[in-house]
């Protein structure tokens, strides 16, 4: 595996040097598009091969010539990171190649600027993926920070974009600060800030519960977990679309890898009370994620909540894991696990393709708001058949890849009835039952997603003229679609994939309990089993004789003609359901969750305006009060700001006698 | 045979009294209502008969037909006479929407079960499983009371609380002595018949059975 | 495991779907004629329509795009294979090893999915009006079936259909309170499912009640007669499921030639009983508005969670 770990590094060094070319000749376009993207994607999927290759090796690590004299970078790759790599160099090869279509001029940054923010970005990834040490580990993600923010506010001539940033800097700060603590909490004394030495520490209830809490606030800051997640439906938007792909697509993982990484791998010793706040969490992200993701109308908005409310899954599983697993029920927990990642994997396919997909459309008709959409089927059919792909993905639907995880999960909680607690035996099926929920509101989410955006009426004119995706752009769509269908069909591929991840983190696989390659069996082919190519073929099978048996028997005559109007000759466009009209049960069904303002004209207006604001009762309750509360401390500081320089240095000199004196 | 699938005959009325409980819950027309307690009524009365059965206990035979005689019969009459006087029949908006009513209902379900865990554990009586059921109807009607604003709805909730009761006490301890229950039994229908004066009393003076009108006698 | 007359059974069982689909369809609107006094069509009535379908042309509006032609076809494919999957007779299918009871109900909602997006696909106030109906009931409706079918897997210990079938028909014979829970659920979602009313009128073409007559009011010619032979097969999927949960008794165990040939009039007989309940649940009852119906269907979900509770605390 010591291959592995050297390639990695050299793919995180070449990057990085990908990404300066790009700052040598900042506006020559075409450089950048036809070479630079495009070997990033190569390295992207070179990265993508050998991590596939390092995931059945054993763990290698290595002392790196950075750092500070006392303090080295250390590096580390195991099954974990090897397959966390894997989903970064899959899926960046396809949005690279997507990116070398889509990056122009004129859109605020320089194209050089960008293309070197965003390799700095991919490379930051990487080395999170394998830092060994607190100190590399917080390195590598600061950095990450700062790139994804440079990329959020990459058109930072609008005021809203850089608020977005703002906002998103903020919080991922605050999430930096509880991952700092968190690794003070647990070296435990030691002054060992190795991972290795962490893994050795025993630590009393109490240390090993801060950790743990203060990781999953700290990851789940960047994770986008309920109530930290308001930055996400702000900086995700501004973003350009590839960057928004691989931030939802790839830095949300990096998140769930590390909360990983903290509590099955440095703690060891988890409590059954630490997986129900991480399932209680998750599953309030899923819900809330999802029945905020069906009220909006800007279509990249409606794609970030919905990325919430699948980091919700993800941490629904990871919670679902540490309860069997403290109840040391290996193999439950092994599974569990497994529907977890295969979930991460499955999210990034289908979250990517989909943010590449309005990307496109943004492009072609320089509109996000869903309310002036439509009909983009005939004008951008690749596109759209690819959006379709990733609309089934996401929705959770067989045989595609959404449907594989969320069965796994299912599985998971079906097997619960057995825990040794009684009160969580009676939790786990309303768990089950809010996961069940949220996956029919996914497909609820997307058929208003697909359906305005691409069926329908174009609600405008200027519609008409839109393109479809060049080249470049359909191959990056075309191999994040087709992930989505082999991630789908393939299962027990996958889950021998995930065996030595889930083998090394909780001690048991699932690899050997697949039925063969065809059927997807957890535990006893008798309890359940499903196998997607079969189900795959049997549709296939039933729509074509459906279909050869009607042609064959009967004429196929048809005649086009004007929809059927009920009478009324005007219909137009705008009598279709509008995006805000398609949410609407929804808001009316999941009412306690919103903050509504509306303003409804009288009936004897003339002019009449009808005006509906959806808020987050959490941005009330939760960030504002405590934005007060720093705005009225602060201007109790204001008493020092005295403007005269003296008095200025007069601070500082006091300040360094004080230090002076304490230090002694 | 049916020895052996007594027990389990006995939660499945349990069941079937805890799908009544939520009926009521989720039930907005009081015509309804009084159907369904009626029914519960008569669920009531085949568990205590299959219990007296079962354990050969038989006094409870008596508790059976009072059951029967009370709250299948007498009641449910008292009200449908109570209504029709009153002329309620139409639909009542509960307080809370009714999917959160529900919501709440199981949290009531799961606690409840909680709770009476360590008490069944400690009786030795075949039906001891269902005393988490009968503490769960007793709360779910107490909810049913609260999310009530009009007073027939919410005469019903308690008439249906005194069904969780007898029927926590069939079910822990087969019952309590005929005396206790004859008490009980005169105590239920004395209170029907006096809220029944006394929501006439509620009409006259406020022309609604609205029980939120009571707010206004509150001192300023 | 795969066996030569284990493909003979399931082959029986879906082309008996296929083909019984719309009798079941035609006893459902039989029977409820005749409870409302009114002349019954013919049993075979829904055969004659879909014949006439299939011989008229398809009239296709113009922005109509593939999806929208192809729709059809992906439904009838799904309810099929869903039907398949259901054990009617005997519970030696090979394809219920490739799906269990999650699967089927992924393949409804992507039945469901495709209806929907084919109804907005055209682009009038009725087919995206419909379209968020449907997926209104389906996102409650869906949930609360899987909770249900879950209940089911609890008891016996796997999601498997044909297992959960075995368990219940075939082993010591044990009352599961949470069954009854379950079975009001079932009930109440099959209606909202199978557009029935209270949540829905098939038999109307009122637009401030229309559901899944709205969704495919741009449909005709043979395009209309698939989806209309779907949402036969739905019914009679919804039906069987039912019939397998709750009255499971007469379904043949493993490869009995015997049992299953036994099974096919007791199928009958179960079907006409649950088409006449049907039929009288919609005579007895009056369509509820639709804002109405996500707190029909939230009781249904709640419903067939606490079966599950019901389960872990009763029977555990």
């Amino acid at each position: 595996m010591s291959g592995t770990l050297d390639l990695t590094l050299a793919i995180a060094t070449l990057w990085l040097a990908v990404g300066l070319a790009g700052l040598v000749a900042p506006r020559n376009l075409g450089l950048i598009r036809r070479l630079l993207f495009p070997l990033g994607a190569v390295l992207g999927l070179a990265l993508a091969a050998s991590a596939l290759h390092g995931l059945f090796q054993s763990p290698t690590a290595r002392v790196l010539p950075l750092g500070l004299p006392d303090l080295p970078f250390r590096a580390r790759i195991d099954a974990l990171s090897a397959f966390f790599l894997l989903l970064l160099g899959g899926v960046a090869a396809g949005i690279s190649v997507f990116a070398s279509g889509y990056i122009r001029r004129g859109e605020g940054t320089p194209p050089g600027l960008q293309c070197l923010y965003y390799h700095i970005f991919l490379a930051s990834m990487a080395l999170v993926l394998i830092a060994d040490d607190a100190y590399f580990f917080m390195v590598a993600w600061e950095t990450m920070a700062l790139a994804s923010f440079f990329l959020v506010t990459s058109d930072h001539r609008h005021a809203e974009i850089r608020r977005a940033g703002y906002l998103y800097l903020l919080i991922a700060h605050v999430g930096a600060i509880a991952i700092l603590l968190c690794f003070g909490a647990l070296q435990g004394g030691s002054g060992d800030y190795s991972f290795a030495g962490m893994r050795g520490v025993e630590r009393p209830v109490g240390w090993a519960s801060a950790a743990f809490l203060l990781a999953l606030a700290g990851f789940g800051a960047k994770a986008g977990l309920v109530p930290l997640h308001v930055w996400l439906p702000e900086a995700h938007p501004a973003a350009p679309s590839p960057v928004s792909a691989l931030m939802s697509a790839v830095m949300l993982k990096t998140a769930v890898y590390g909360v990983l990484r903290v509590t099955l791998d440095l703690i060891g010793t988890v409590y059954w009370w630490w997986g129900v706040i991480a399932l209680a969490t998750g599953l309030l992200s899923a819900l809330g994620g999802i029945v905020f993701a069906a009220v909006q109308t800007d279509m990249k908005r409606l794609l970030a909540y919905s990325s919430i409310e699948n980091i919700g899954l993800i941490f629904a599983g990871f919670g679902l894991t540490l309860i069997f697993r403290s109840f040391h029920m290996g193999t439950l927990a092994a599974l569990a696990l497994t529907a977890t990642l295969y979930h991460c994997l499955n999210h990034a396919c289908f979250k990517s393709l989909l943010f590449l997909c309005t990307g496109s459309v943004l492009h072609a008709t320089h509109e996000r708001s869903l309310g002036k959409l439509g009909g983009l089927m005939h004008r951008m059919p690749w596109v759209a058949w690819c959006a379709l792909i990733g609309t089934i993905a996401i929705a959770g639907l067989p045989p595609l890849n959404g449907f594989a995880s969320e069965w796994l999960l299912l599985q998971a909680f079906l097997f619960t009835p057995g825990l040794p607690h009684s009160y969580l035996n009676m939790l786990v099926p309303v768990a089950a039952a809010v996961v069940a929920l949220t996956a029919a509101l996914s497909g609820y989410v997307m058929v208003k997603f697909y359906g305005v955006v691409f069926l329908g009426q174009p609600r405008e004119p200027k519609l008409a003229e839109a393109r479809d995706a060049g080249a470049w752009e359909r191959v990056g769509l075309a191999w994040l679609a087709a992930a989505c269908i082999v991630l789908g069909l393939v299962p027990a591929a996958v889950i021998g994939l995930l065996d030595p991840v889930t083998r090394a983190l909780t001690g048991f696989g699932m690899a050997s309990l697949a039925e063969g390659w065809l059927f997807l069996a957890p535990i006893q082919p008798e309890r359940a089993s499903y196998s997607p190519l079969v189900f795959f073929a049997g549709i296939a099978a039933l729509v074509g004789i459906a279909w050869l048996a009607v042609r064959l028997r009967y004429h196929g005559r048809m005649r086009r003609t004007g929809p059927w109007d009920c009478g009324f000759p005007h219909l137009d466009a705008r009598m279709q359901d509008t995006a805000e009209g398609f949410g609407q049960p929804v808001r009316q069904v999941f009412e306690p969750f919103f903050r509504i303002e509306q303003q409804v004209p009288a009936p004897s207006d003339a002019r009449p305006f009808f005006r509906e604001v959806h808020d987050d009762r959490l941005w009330h309750w939760l960030y504002l009060p405590i934005a007060r509360a720093v705005d009225r401390v602060t201007s109790l500081v204001t008493v020092l700001q005295r403007g005269r320089i003296s008095v200025y240095l007069t601070y500082s000199f006091v300040t360094l006698l004080l230090l002076l004196l304490f230090v002694r | 045979m049916l020895l052996h699938y007594g027990p389990q005959l006995v939660n499945l009325l349990a069941a079937i009294l805890l799908l009544l409980a939520f009926a009521m819950l989720s039930q907005r027309r009081i015509l309804s209502l009084i159907n369904l307690f009626a029914a519960q009524g008569f669920v009531l009365f085949l568990s205590t008969m299959l219990v007296a059965w079962l354990t050969g206990q038989n006094h409870l035979y008596g508790s059976a037909a009072l059951t029967l005689a009370l709250k299948v019969i007498a009641l449910p009459w008292i009200l449908h006479r109570l209504i029709r006087r009153l002329e309620v029949k139409w639909d009542v908006e509960t307080l809370l929407n009714i999917p959160s009513v529900m919501l709440v209902g199981i949290v009531l379900v799961i606690l409840a079960f909680n709770l009476a865990l360590p008490i069944s554990q400690l009786a030795g009586t075949v039906t001891r499983s269902t005393l988490g059921i009968a503490l769960a109807c007793v709360l779910l009607s107490f909810l049913m009371m609260i999310t009530r604003s009009k007073a027939v709805p919410q005469v019903i909730g308690f008439l249906a609380m005194e069904n969780g009761l007898f029927f926590a006490a069939t079910s822990a301890v087969y019952g309590m002595p005929m005396v206790v229950e004859f008490g009980v039994a005169l105590d239920v229908l004395v209170g029907a018949l006096i809220l029944g004066i006394f929501l006439f009393q509620i009409r006259e003076r406020f022309d609604s059975v609205d029980t939120r009108h009571l707010e206004r006698l509150k001192e300023q | 495991m795969i066996s030569a007359a284990g493909f003979a059974a399931q082959f029986t069982e879906l082309m008996l779907a296929v083909l019984l689909a719309p009798v079941l369809t035609g006893w459902v609107n039989q029977c409820r004629a005749w409870l409302q006094n009114k002349s019954a069509p013919g049993l075979l009535q829904p055969y004659r329509v879909l014949a006439k379908l299939f011989r008229k042309e398809v009239v296709l509006a113009h922005n109509a795009s593939p999806l929208f032609r192809f729709a059809p076809y992906l439904i009838f494919g799904c309810l099929a294979l869903a039907a398949a999957i259901v054990p009617t007779l005997g519970t030696d299918l090979p394809l219920n090893a490739a799906a269990d009871a999650i699967a089927l109900v992924g393949l409804l909602a992507l039945a469901r999915l495709f209806i929907a997006l084919a109804g907005m696909d055209i682009g009038t106030a009725f087919g995206s009006l419909g379209a968020r109906r449907e997926m209104l009931v389906g996102f409650l409706a869906e949930p609360a079936l899987l909770m249900v079918l879950f209940t089911a897997s609890l008891i016996s210990g796997s999601s498997s259909l044909a297992t959960i079938v075995e368990t219940l028909a075939h082993r010591e014979l044990v009352i599961h309170p949470s069954l009854a829970f379950a079975g009001v659920a079932f009930t109440m979602v099959s209606l909202a499912e199978n557009a029935r009313i209270p949540v829905d009128n098939p038999a109307t073409h009122l637009e401030l009640t229309m559901i899944h007559e709205a969704m495919v009011l741009e449909y005709s010619g043979r395009h209309l007669a698939m989806i209309e032979w779907a949402a036969s097969l739905k019914l009679f999927v919804y039906s069987c499921v039912g019939l397998a949960l709750f009255f499971p008794w007469g379904i043949a165990e493993g490869g009995d030639w015997l049992g299953i040939v036994l099974a096919l009039p007791v199928l009958l007989v179960k079907l006409a009983l649950g088409g006449a309940g049907l039929a009288l649940i919609e005579t007895v009852s009056a369509k509820m508005r639709i804002f109405r119906a996500p707190e029909f269907l939230g009781t249904a979900f709640l419903l067939a969670v606490l079966a599950m509770l019901v389960h872990v605390l009763l029977e555990h």
